[in-house]
């Protein structure tokens, strides 16, 4: 999953305005634009930057769920659970490729997530004390990465958007599984349902936070748009969300924690939507910033797993280039 | 009920899930993002092999157990994996080890289940020991290459080997239940799988600069209920759910 608040991507760029207009004119055709076409270095930079974010988002985020693999409460659940977190792994493995045809390399990415340069989702900085979390990440948090990744499959850089067909697919099945191990829970005892309430107060708000700040003060929303990188502004997008999800927690019989949500049924031009309470910006920058509960945790256990294996990629790397010399070597014979 | 067929069964769907719940530990923290995707399909593999035999295992005992109650709902002293699958992860080398010394077993046992006189027991087998020899080739390149790779990487097989290897046996032992299966020829004989094992693990090894030491002393006491310090973790881990929200469904 990943949030669409692209962090920090600086979408300038030096061409000829004739060859940018000859650029936005493809664009504007809705002509798919491929890694050997020529590009704005700007458009370049935001992808790599965009595509980045997404892939190191899919790879954290196998921590918080994968904190539950060894303990999920049975074992259909568990299988579950295994097949999920290896789904985001291999959702990571498609973004990296993707972005791989734009020039950067899986390592050169790989570095910047660890050295904190590059940035990865919010979401994926609090902590998955209860099972109970399992569903609720799969229900909101990818559903909220639906929300945004829809529209990518429609995004104007051809391997993106084809990576994000099969993504979708994926998502929108985990989001179903999320949402009926949650429908288990409610229909289950006190305790349970109590520990799927719990869960929903502390991941409502920080899913709604995943679409980014709003319009107004998204710097870099406008040029994406103009790119048709995006296609669909922060605000309406997280709009869309809760109306789509209120009526889920409703079917559930679980509070959604915003004394402020009401049906307004002028919104939407009319068709009704919910007005909203504001979201803490305060914590929404706090997290983005590094100081989240787990941000720190994160990096942490992403860096343990990259130095630990060094000798394994190391040792392969050498393995190869011994095969490679022997067979070399024989042909030579 | 057979009670030979249902602890028999025991024993394998404890390795299975053991071993499985083992691999999945690395998931998210694996060396390579193509190992990410890889050992948690190898815990997907050892786990349902699980499901599908514990669910046998709770039909031949005939009392309403499933494959959750049995995975979950038992003391320590009644878990009768080997003592090989429950050993820690390590690192990547005494687990690709593991996983192939244990599927070094597992794909010829499977090969001669698929002649049971067992239909679900020959069911199970087709499934699993197409897997099994799927894991045979993924660990055992492993093996190869950090057997052949690096000085540290050798250095580092070789103590996997050294500490792993005297766990080999257990594989091999019949108990009086597996021996009660074998002779109705429903389940392999186990020691009967010697030689296949010596074979596929020998080829490997050959191939990663390693040997495959002798062992004087092996270590056994797994099939038994007498598991090492380490399983209780393990244990306490896997049914925390289980055992604090009693009697749920989830």
């Amino acid at each position: 999953m990943y949030s669409q608040g692209l962090i920090g991507a600086d979408g300038t760029t030096e061409e000829t305005e004739e060859f940018l207009a000859a650029f936005q004119a493809r664009i504007d055709r809705e002509e798919k634009i491929e890694p050997n076409d020529p590009m704005p270095e700007g458009y370049r930079k935001t992808l790599i930057r965009q595509i980045g974010q997404h892939a190191h988002s899919e790879i954290v985020g196998m921590l918080p769920e994968g904190n539950w693999i060894t303990r999920a409460p049975s074992l259909r659940r568990k299988a579950a659970l295994l097949a999920k977190v290896q789904d985001e792994g291999g959702h990571g493995l498609y973004l990296y490729s993707a972005a791989e045809t734009l020039g950067v390399s899986r390592e050169q990415m790989t570095e910047e997530l660890l050295s904190g340069k590059a940035k990865y989702s919010s979401i994926f900085n609090y902590p998955t004390p209860t099972w109970a979390d399992m569903g609720t990440i799969g229900w909101l948090v990818d559903g909220a990465a639906i929300m945004n990744q829809i529209p990518l499959c429609r995004c104007s850089y051809g391997p993106y958007a084809r990576a994000m067909i099969r993504v979708c697919k994926e998502e929108s099945f985990h989001q179903r599984q999320g949402y009926e191990l949650l429908i288990s829970l409610c229909n289950g005892t006190k305790e349970q349902k109590d520990m799927a309430q719990d869960s929903i107060n502390r991941w409502w708000w920080p899913s709604l936070m995943m679409f980014g700040p709003h319009d107004a003060d998204s710097s870099h929303s406008e040029q994406s748009m103009k790119w048709k990188i995006k296609r669909f502004s922060n605000d309406e997008l997280r709009q869309k969300f809760i109306d789509a999800t209120v009526p889920q927690a409703e079917y559930l019989g679980l509070t959604v924690p915003d004394p402020d949500l009401k049906w307004n049924p002028e919104k939407n031009n009319g068709k009704g939507g919910y007005d909203h309470g504001e979201i803490n910006w305060v914590e929404f920058w706090q997290v983005v910033k590094g100081h989240g509960q787990m941000n720190r945790d994160r990096i942490k256990a992403r860096k343990k797993a990259w130095n630990d294996g060094e000798w394994v990629r190391d040792a392969a790397l050498a393995h190869a280039e011994k095969r490679a010399a022997r067979q070399t070597a024989q042909a030579a014979e | 009920m057979s009670v030979a067929l249902f602890n028999a069964l025991l024993e394998l769907g404890d390795d299975h899930l053991i071993l499985g719940h083992r691999v999945s530990e690395w998931c998210g923290h694996a060396p390579l993002l193509e190992e990410d995707l890889a050992m948690p399909n190898m815990a997907l593999d050892n786990i349902g092999a699980s499901r599908n035999i514990y669910t046998y295992a709770g039909e031949v005992e005939g009392k309403g157990r499933d494959e959750d109650q049995l995975a979950y709902l038992r003391l320590d002293r009644e878990y009768k994996n080997c003592l090989l699958v429950e050993r820690p992860n390590e690192d990547f080398a005494h687990t690709m080890l593991k996983q192939l010394y244990f599927s070094a077993f597992m794909e010829p046992y499977w090969q001669a289940a698929l002649s049971s006189s067992d239909e679900t027991i020959r069911g199970i087998a087709g499934k699993a020991v197409k897997e099994m020899a799927y894991h045979i080739r993924h660990a055992g390149e492993w093996v190869i290459r950090l057997g052949d790779g690096t000085e540290e990487s050798a250095k580092r097989m070789k103590e996997a080997v050294e500490e792993l290897t005297p766990y080999v046996e257990e594989l091999f032992v019949m108990s009086a239940d597996a021996q009660e299966c074998a002779d109705d020829g429903i389940l392999p004989d186990r020691e009967a799988l010697r030689a296949q094992w010596n074979q596929t693990v020998a080829n490997i090894f050959d191939q990663a600069l390693l040997e495959l030491p002798e062992v004087k002393y092996p270590q056994l006491g797994g099939r038994t209920g007498h598991h090492g310090e380490e399983m209780g973790f393990l244990l306490a881990e896997l049914q925390y759910v289980q055992r604090a929200y009693p009697g749920m469904s989830w």
